[in-house]
């Protein structure tokens, strides 16, 4: 029970931090057709502004000022790359994505080095926040779940109650009716991007410290968000949202059970040793099996539904 | 109803064949290069880079069977080159312990038919879905690929990799693959091979069919076509090739590892596609001997070669799409027409602009990797035969400059060019 309620509450701020990171990507996709490889990159960016912004004035300040700068990073990305390459078609867009995680890996070993950075928990988050039996869920992710819920919150708001959100909306479906109407949808659009940069990089400040802060962190990420992306059907974004608990539930209940195919043959007494064939197989417990359990889920869904859990259409 | 109608067919079609000379001229010319190469430069690094380049013609080209071919941008393509030097890896050490026989000259083809095997297996799957949620179920296949390499050690050699040794078998005429130019021109052999084959297969039905799907897949599905059936089958064969190239780097490192599978394989045969042009059949040749040189010649000189590379390849999406055999044909209308004399002015200020701003982009990059990561062994460094102190401001003064300089002259040189390019179109009536 008490191993339950914590994987439980771990998966969960696990889900939702990947929710935030599918959520930007999701709605840059639906809204602008780009695959942004480069999202995990941002969401690096986060973590390591927030890690020299958190040594020189502190980590509250980095939780504000940390996705605005990667917001900025995204804006400009956006208006001086993507619209250069966007009349070369999606394939460029996504190319040219694709350098640029490449170049924001590279820089950030440039200019941070090549080793993990020490960006730690702030000693006022650190510690348990209750005990469950001889368990204990730490506080600061109670505060990780607190930022992404009002995070999530804040979307919903921004987009269905505020003018600017109707816009986007309009946008996402009709833009040439939305340019007829005096909107400027090329900015709309790099707000848009700079936003779910500034997702990524909340995202970032947030699990930076929770996690490891290193330069291979955007490529450990980057694959399973994308998973989210297409299991959950691309540009939905409740279907985002259910993926990502799916998933941070998933892999944070996978790697804490031992169990094996061998185990449960020898349960029907069947008895597996090295000379079976493909014992190999068999032996593996579900902890060695977690990494690429995202990976099966994918597979497994567009073997079964291929437009993926909330999509509405097969691309 | 229209069949009864149809002319009497007298059993002999007319067909417009000619004799295309600058097919069999190039092809000619490759095989010479391919031959001679080694013979002048004699020096073990000149034949491990060509040995090294002739892996990534194949495994580029096969990817281009893919992008340029069928339009299908994949992130997993190491997966079966990866997945081929495996197999074939494993066959070799059968070959060696007596179990099998098999000369060592024909693995390639094991690795083939297993890349082939795999592609059976995973674009089932992939294949389902084409443009960009294709793209990310490829990387999501190599994502898993490369995690369960080290579920199983027992074929994946766990981190160490598998290593083995390619002197097996009994020599045949002399040939042991010992010496590294024997194994050379084994490669050389297989790519040759694979490079006529893929051509062979742009001009074959399923090729033809590949690229109307690449360029409208709906007008291909009312003619009657299965698209996904045509990706699939374009990717069981590319995968093929691709388990060749990883056959030949199993027998060239006698080592592979589970780097071999990795997502930084499939992204750097994407970059080289990409960067010689994905859109010419030659033009991911060009970008493999390329791509080899920076990965193996720039990455001796310097740390940052990755961010060079992928200033290289940025640049190019934005500003060249059709990679660098789009430039050489340009200048084709040009040459045909006599006019490429005079554009060699133009061309040279621009060589000029490129290289100044080439100076100030690397001076950057060096001093702030001096300074960030390397400050440990003192700011003194040096460039180009100049040694100067990365901590004094001239450096940095000198950067600054060379980049204001270098952008200016760039725009300039970029006038000049269109200029001179405008007025021989307005000469030749818009022909050349």
């Amino acid at each position: 029970m008490e191993f339950f309620v914590i994987s439980l509450l771990n998966g969960l701020s696990y889900g939702l931090l990947l929710f935030m990171l599918s959520s930007g990507l999701t709605l840059i996709f639906s809204m602008m057709g780009v695959l942004n490889f480069a999202h995990a990159s941002f969401y690096m960016l986060g973590a390591y502004f927030a890690y020299t912004i958190a040594s020189k004035i502190g980590f509250w300040p980095a939780l504000i000022f940390a996705p605005l700068l990667v917001a900025a990073a995204g804006a400009l990305v956006e208006r001086f790359g993507l619209r250069t390459v966007h009349k070369y078609g999606h394939v460029a867009e996504l190319l040219f994505t694709f350098g640029l995680a490449y170049l924001i890996e590279e820089g950030v070993k440039l200019v941070w080095g090549l080793a993990a950075v020490p960006y730690r928990i702030p000693a006022e988050l650190d510690g348990p926040l209750f005990t469950v039996f001889t368990s204990s869920f730490p506080k600061y992710r109670a505060f990780m779940m607190l930022v992404s819920l009002g995070m999530l919150v804040a979307i919903y708001l921004v987009l269905t109650r505020t003018r600017i959100g109707l816009v986007i909306q309009a946008a996402l479906t009709h833009p040439e009716t939305v340019e007829a109407l005096g909107h400027n949808v090329p900015r709309v659009f790099m707000m848009v991007f700079g936003g779910g940069a500034a997702l990524a990089g909340l995202a970032g400040v947030i699990g930076g410290n929770a996690f490891v802060t290193e330069p291979s962190m955007a490529a450990a990420v980057g694959s399973i968000v994308f998973v989210v992306a297409v299991v959950g059907g691309m540009g939905s974004l409740v279907g985002a949202f259910i993926a990502s608990i799916l998933i941070g539930v998933l892999q944070t209940f996978a790697v804490t059970i031992d169990a094996s195919l061998a185990g449960l043959f020898g349960a029907f007494g069947v008895a597996v040793t090295d000379a079976t064939p493909f014992s190999s197989v068999w032996k593996l417990t579900v902890a060695q099996v977690a990494p690429v359990l995202p990976y099966l889920l994918l597979v497994v869904m567009l073997i079964f539904r291929p437009r993926g859990l909330m999509g509405t259409r097969e691309s | 109803m229209q069949q009864s109608s149809a002319p009497v067919i007298t059993g002999r079609t007319m067909r417009y064949r000619p004799l295309n000379l600058a097919r069999w001229v190039i092809w000619s010319i490759t095989a010479l290069l391919m031959i001679v190469m080694p013979l002048i430069f004699t020096g073990g690094f000149a034949v491990t880079l060509m040995s090294q380049m002739g892996i990534m013609i194949i495994f580029a080209l096969s990817y281009n069977m893919l992008l340029g071919q069928t339009g299908m941008l994949s992130f997993g393509h190491a997966v079966y080159s990866g997945l081929g030097a495996f197999i074939a890896v494993h066959v070799l050490n059968m070959v060696g312990a007596g179990k099998v026989w098999l000369p060592v000259s024909m693995l390639p083809l094991v690795g083939g038919l297993a890349g082939a095997f795999f592609g059976v297996l995973f674009g089932y799957v992939t294949t389902k879905k084409s443009g960009t949620t294709f793209a990310m179920i490829t990387m999501g296949i190599g994502e898993m690929v490369f995690a369960s390499s080290l579920m199983f050690p027992d074929f994946f050699g766990g981190e160490g990799g598998i290593s083995t040794n390619r002197v097996v078998g009994e020599s045949f005429l002399g040939l042991t693959f010992g010496p590294g130019r024997q194994v050379y021109y084994l490669i050389a052999i297989w790519c040759f091979v694979s490079m006529v084959a893929m051509y062979a297969w742009t001009q074959t039905p399923l090729g033809r069919i590949a690229n109307a799907v690449r360029d409208n897949p709906e007008r291909v599905e009312f003619i009657g076509y299965n698209t996904q059936r045509v990706r699939y089958l374009v990717l069981i064969l590319s995968a093929f090739f691709a388990g060749i190239a990883g056959a030949l780097s199993a027998i060239n490192f006698e080592i592979v590892s589970a780097e071999n599978v990795s997502a930084v394989r499939s992204g750097g045969v994407l970059l080289a596609a990409f960067i010689g042009g994905a859109g010419v059949f030659f033009g991911p040749v060009i970008g493999a001997i390329v791509f080899t040189l920076f990965a193996v010649a720039l990455s001796d000189l310097t740390k940052a070669w990755l961010l060079y590379l992928g200033l290289f390849f940025v640049m190019m999406v934005m500003f060249v799409p059709g990679g660098i055999a789009s430039l050489l044909l340009m200048q084709l209308p040009l040459v045909a027409k006599k006019q490429f004399g005079r554009m060699l002015p133009s061309y040279a200020q621009g060589a000029v602009a490129g290289v100044i701003l080439l100076a100030a982009a690397i001076l950057s990059v060096e001093l702030i990797y001096k300074v960030q990561v390397d400050s440990a062994n003192g700011t003194v460094m040096s460039l180009f035969g100049i040694a100067f102190d990365a901590g004094t401001l001239t450096p940095w003064i000198v950067a600054a400059v060379l980049w204001a300089v270098g952008c200016l002259a760039w725009r300039w040189a970029g006038s000049k060019v269109r200029a001179q390019l405008d007025a021989i179109q307005a000469e030749t009536g818009g022909l050349a």
